[in-house]
């Protein structure tokens, strides 16, 4: 305790050398993590900014700035908007699904027994498995030739990655699959902190399992589902390997996410680095502005 | 196998919502009646998720036409994605070098970071935690461009090397934070007992700190190797050699062999071989899974 508390005035040098000591020790052991800090975050972080704003190549590397061609670029590119709006409808239907059905499996197996751990670890066990993997395996899921599923896509001549809608859903349901088990943790979490006497005292009162929820349970539950939320929000728009690895952006390009869209400017044909970085400070920018709107929501709601 | 975690304190979990159904006592006739709708509905529940691996199992050694296993059960599919390109012997080769390396890179930093963090007052050090912290605020697609363009300038494009230092930095914000709550959580008398009694700060850290934190760097572990073994996009945009992909990269290629023909045995096999670590690492280590979760969520 006293390291850290003021200098007991009795013996200034020993404390001085301590202190000392404290400064070069202290960061004796935080050199590794500043340097990784510094060398791959904080320099590439500059240099997205200075890549975006020059022509900048693939192959032929920097060629001299040319803001605001690159930005300019970006947003003419075909498919700007429609992955823009795609990957906005995919995190608005995947923050809905995964908060939801997080919530609800987290209440159905919060008590605890010997069934429920079974239920939990069931559910969580997907989250084990990389996205790539997982989308590999439904990939093969969805087949309409070896799919488990393929006498009935036949006989009824529809397929899950048949039309945008049907590839949408499909994608959704594999995110559920690999994410459900995740959110139902951080909301078995949250609910855990929820004092026992606080449904002891509604339940005296004669308050319905509805009345309970609403009232008790969702706003207790508030700092959870902001941290859920933003959580889910943010790696949705960041939406790559489903889509990549099942879908392919495709039907008719219509499942391109705005990743996709970076990683195709970038390295499928384009190769032009410096409008990739544009769309990357582009989405950088939406995210910092997306998030601090969700905080604000959030915190807003506390107040009222 | 259940998630001690998030249970151990009996009271604590049994935070009641459906009184008058947990009220009815399982052992009688009624009791009973009153549960079986919930076990099939959960218990289907259950099945839905665990059904795609099951699946993905048995497919992985049933006949495919014209594929590696021909008809009858076998180890078909597994032969075809051994001998995919340059073996599935390098790109597990690969894989487990990458991930072992990130692992051991992210436990040496995050372990003395904490240290520092948790123990010591220099300039800069909320600075320098914020810092670490604001790594999961900007999207990883956004850092990976201008990585490659690093990377590639100072030696380290397409080599794994480089693929394991961009893992070990991703890994930092939560390995970090991590391990300073697992040092603050130690009571300071510990180490000052061994500073007083002459060890340097260093060997108070390795001799009496480390096996006081060690639940928290199996956490730190667990999480930095399943992050670096499934990681997809990062060696996809870092490494352009197909002799050092990763296993991730390698299963996804091999999708397509010739002709556009898709070999859905080999790929599922592929699923099998990156999947099962993974799930075995999980279920022996679930406690340490939730209670990553725990501490992240309790402060966030």
């Amino acid at each position: 305790m006293t390291l850290h508390t003021a200098a007991p005035p009795a013996a200034p040098t020993p404390t001085r050398r301590r202190r000392n000591g404290h400064r070069v020790r202290g960061w004796g052991y935080a050199s590794p993590t500043a340097l990784f800090v510094l060398v791959l975050f904080v320099v590439p972080l500059f240099l997205v900014f200075r890549m975006s704003a020059s022509r900048w190549p693939l192959l032929s590397g920097d060629q001299g700035i040319n803001f605001p061609d690159n930005f300019s670029a970006a947003v003419d590119n075909r498919f700007f908007v429609d992955s823009v709006l795609f990957t906005l409808k995919y995190t608005f239907f995947a923050t809905i699904l995964l908060i939801g059905l997080g919530l609800g499996l987290a209440m159905l197996v919060q008590e605890s027994s010997r069934w429920k751990g079974l239920l939990r670890t069931s559910f969580l066990v997907p989250s084990a498995l990389g996205l790539a993997s997982a989308s590999l395996l439904f990939y093969v899921l969805y087949s309409p030739l070896v799919g488990p599923l393929a006498p009935v896509m036949e006989h009824f001549g529809w397929s899950f990655l048949g039309t945008p809608n049907a590839a949408l859903a499909s994608t959704l349901f594999l995110i559920v699959w690999r994410y459900a088990g995740f959110y139902m943790l951080l909301m078995l979490v949250g609910l855990q902190a929820i004092p026992t006497d606080i449904y002891e005292a509604a339940r005296m009162d004669g308050a319905s399992r509805w009345h309970t929820f609403w009232r008790i349970t969702v706003p207790l539950l508030r700092p959870t589902l902001a941290l859920t939320t933003i959580l889910c929000v943010t790696g949705s728009l960041l939406a790559f390997e489903q889509f990549y690895i099942l879908t392919k952006g495709g039907p008719d390009n219509s499942t391109i996410t705005v990743v996709q869209l970076i990683y195709s400017v970038a390295f499928q044909g384009q190769n032009d680095l410096g409008v990739a970085a544009a769309l990357s400070v582009i989405v950088l920018a939406a995210l910092v502005v997306i998030n601090v709107v969700q905080l604000r929501a959030f915190r807003g709601s506390d107040e009222s | 196998m259940t998630i001690a975690g998030v249970t151990h304190h009996p009271d604590e979990a049994a935070v009641e919502l459906r009184p008058t159904r947990a009220a009815a006592p399982t052992t009688t006739l009624a009791g009973v009646a009153l549960r079986t709708p919930f076990w099939v509905f959960s218990g289907a529940l259950a099945v839905i998720f665990l059904f795609p691996l099951v699946w993905t199992s048995v497919k992985s050694v049933s006949p495919y036409p014209g594929t590696g296993q021909v008809d009858g059960w076998g180890f078909g599919n597994y032969v075809t994605l051994a001998h995919y390109q340059a073996g599935i012997w390098q790109y597990l080769a690969n894989s487990a070098f990458v991930s072992l390396l990130c692992v051991l890179l992210t436990l040496l930093i995050s372990t003395l970071g904490g240290y520092a963090f948790a123990r010591f007052r220099f300039p800069g050090r909320n600075a320098l935690f914020m810092l670490t912290l604001a790594i999961l605020m900007v999207p990883y697609a956004t850092l990976l461009i201008p990585l490659y363009v690093l990377l590639n300038k100072i030696g380290l494009g397409n080599s794994l090397v480089g693929v394991a230092l961009v893992l070990t930095m991703f890994q930092l914000p939560f390995s970090t934070f991590m391990m300073r709550i697992s040092f603050e959580s130690v009571p300071r008398e510990l180490d000052e007992a061994a500073l007083v009694d002459g060890c340097s700060s260093f060997a108070a850290l390795w001799r009496v700190l480390l096996p006081a934190v060690r639940p928290g760097l199996i956490t730190v572990g667990l999480f930095a190797f399943l992050a670096a073994w499934n990681d997809f996009f990062a060696p996809l945009i870092l490494i352009n050699d197909t002799n050092k992909m990763t296993l991730p990269l390698a299963v996804s290629n091999l999708r397509v062999q010739v002709q556009g023909v898709i070999d859905y045995g080999a790929t599922e096999a592929g699923v099998v071989v990156l999947a099962l670590p993974c799930i075995v690492l999980f279920l022996l280590l679930q406690r340490h899974y939730v209670r990553g979760f725990m501490s992240g969520a309790l402060k966030g």
